[in-house]
């Protein structure tokens, strides 16, 4: 047992604080993407298109089927191999590719169980008025299948937030890849991967403080 | 005017709606009654394909619709020219009591904001909500939400008011206002096709009622007549038990 280091923990952390924006930033490239990409995903299903419908199912079970990992690696360092224009791909592109592709394969899911749940006199009410079905689900179905989704689409966000730290196996120097070259440099290994534990950490429960903000927000309209 | 012809509509088993001839005058006041699940409710779903007919067909206006080969740009057109108002009121609980009246004129009408919410706001006026335009309908009545329902309909200016049993759902405390409400619209010569169980109602803003049983239609004719002198021994029995 020895003491831990703290003048290099210390140290460490406005090194590791200078990666959160790509941390970030990808994280949030990958969710508003995966949202538009399941909420399109979750229209279908609930529609059940002709042809389509078989696909998306397809495409939810390989994604939701398959480790994350294994389809980074496919993205990655597979598909270049096949497809030759993709020879140019970067680290990041390929994760937030890939970050998108799997979240939204579970966000589509929950989100189709929202529409689901919004109560019926709402359809009829939109069809009675002569609304189109485009304008029936982006004025009043979506929304309000929003507040009943916003919970579990803030738990994939936060999971994808931790989902980034993979890109550093396509090479890419996020926070974790940063955090592996200071410690394979000290050899404090224990510590580098506490400090960028507790940066995570810290992220994370922002967030879910941001979340009662936007859930009050989402349910402004429901309130007595 | 409005042609209804031979409307059948079947639910898995028996048919609901049999074969319904109704024609309606510009400014018509109907009144449907009958007992539970004759198909009164169905019949209004019908006419604007919240429940597809299976044969039939419907004209409003210049606009005739065949129910075996309805397309959707039809439906869409037929939605357009009726207004409906719902049992449980169906106020878009994603918006206030303005934006519900709003809505379809911006939407729907293609009408520029501002007018859209000048109509709003007068309607808000007329149906006594004036000063819960920005409530969402969690926040009113039953009774208030079921005038926004008709101010809703209201606003879309329809050749044709569609009322699905507006105050069976609503606590006893709140009908009298409902009704008060719709005895209005009714001045303003609007076409309207009610279904309801307000007898002494009926009677009174009706031109036309309707009995209907076995998803027919039975027995019609002015207020006076099928009150106080109903021919049809089913008319006869069902008046004799409302009352």
């Amino acid at each position: 047992m020895r003491a831990l280091d703290f003048d290099y923990m210390l140290g460490l952390v406005p090194v590791l604080l200078g990666y959160v924006p790509l941390t970030l930033g990808m994280a949030l490239a990958g969710m508003a993407l995966a949202l538009v990409l399941a909420s399109l995903l979750a229209v279908e299903r609930v529609a059940k298109l002709p042809v389509i419908d078989p696909l998306v199912v397809l495409f939810i079970s390989f994604f939701r089927g398959t480790p994350l990992l294994v389809q980074l690696f496919l993205f990655y360092y597979g598909l270049p191999q096949v497809l030759s224009f993709l020879t140019q791909i970067n680290g990041v592109t390929a994760a937030i590719m890939g970050l998108t592709l799997h979240f939204s394969a579970y966000m589509a899911e929950s989100i189709r169980a929202a529409i689901t749940g919004v109560d019926r006199s709402q359809w009829e009410a939109a069809q009675a008025v002569g609304m189109t079905q485009s304008q029936m689900m982006v004025r009043i179905i979506l929304p309000q299948a929003a507040r009943i989704a916003a919970p579990t689409l803030v738990n994939y966000f936060i999971d994808m937030i931790k989902g980034t730290s993979l890109a550093f196996t396509l090479g890419v120097t996020e926070m974790m890849g940063a955090t592996q070259k200071e410690a394979a440099g000290s050899f404090l290994y224990f510590e580098a991967f506490l400090v960028v534990a507790v940066i995570y950490w810290i992220i994370v429960e922002a967030l879910s403080f941001a979340q009662r903000g936007l859930e009050t927000r989402l349910n402004r309209a429901f309130a007595r | 005017m409005i042609e209804i012809t031979g409307l059948t509509k079947g639910f898995g088993g028996g048919p609901v709606l049999n074969g319904i001839d109704l024609s309606i005058a510009p400014g018509e006041r109907i009144v449907v009654i009958g007992p539970s699940g004759t198909g009164k409710s169905t019949l209004l779903r019908c006419l604007n394909f919240l429940d597809r007919p299976e044969a039939g067909t419907i004209r409003v206006g210049d606009l005739t619709v065949d129910a075996a080969k309805a397309t959707k740009a039809q439906i869409l057109a037929l939605r357009r020219r009726t207004a409906f108002v719902f049992q449980n009121y169906a106020l878009f609980a994603n918006k206030t009591a303005r934006e519900n009246i709003t809505e379809a004129l911006v939407t729907v009408q293609r009408k520029p904001r501002a007018e859209a919410e000048a109509r709003a706001d007068s309607i808000l006026g007329e149906i006594g909500l004036a000063e819960k335009a920005g409530s969402y309908p969690a926040a009113l009545s039953g009774g208030q939400q079921q005038r926004v329902g008709i101010g809703r309909a209201m606003a879309l200016d329809a050749q044709l008011m569609l009322f699905d049993e507006p105050t069976s759902a609503l606590d006893p405390e709140w009908v009298g206002e409902v009704l008060d409400l719709m005895r209005r619209v009714a001045e303003q010569h609007q076409t309207m096709l009610i279904v309801t169980h307000e007898m002494q109602f009926a009677r009174e803003i009706a031109d036309r009622v309707i009995f209907m049983e076995g998803g027919r239609i039975v027995e019609e004719g002015p207020p006076a007549q099928i009150f106080d002198d109903p021919r049809d021994a089913r008319t006869k029995a069902f008046l004799r038990r409302v009352r």
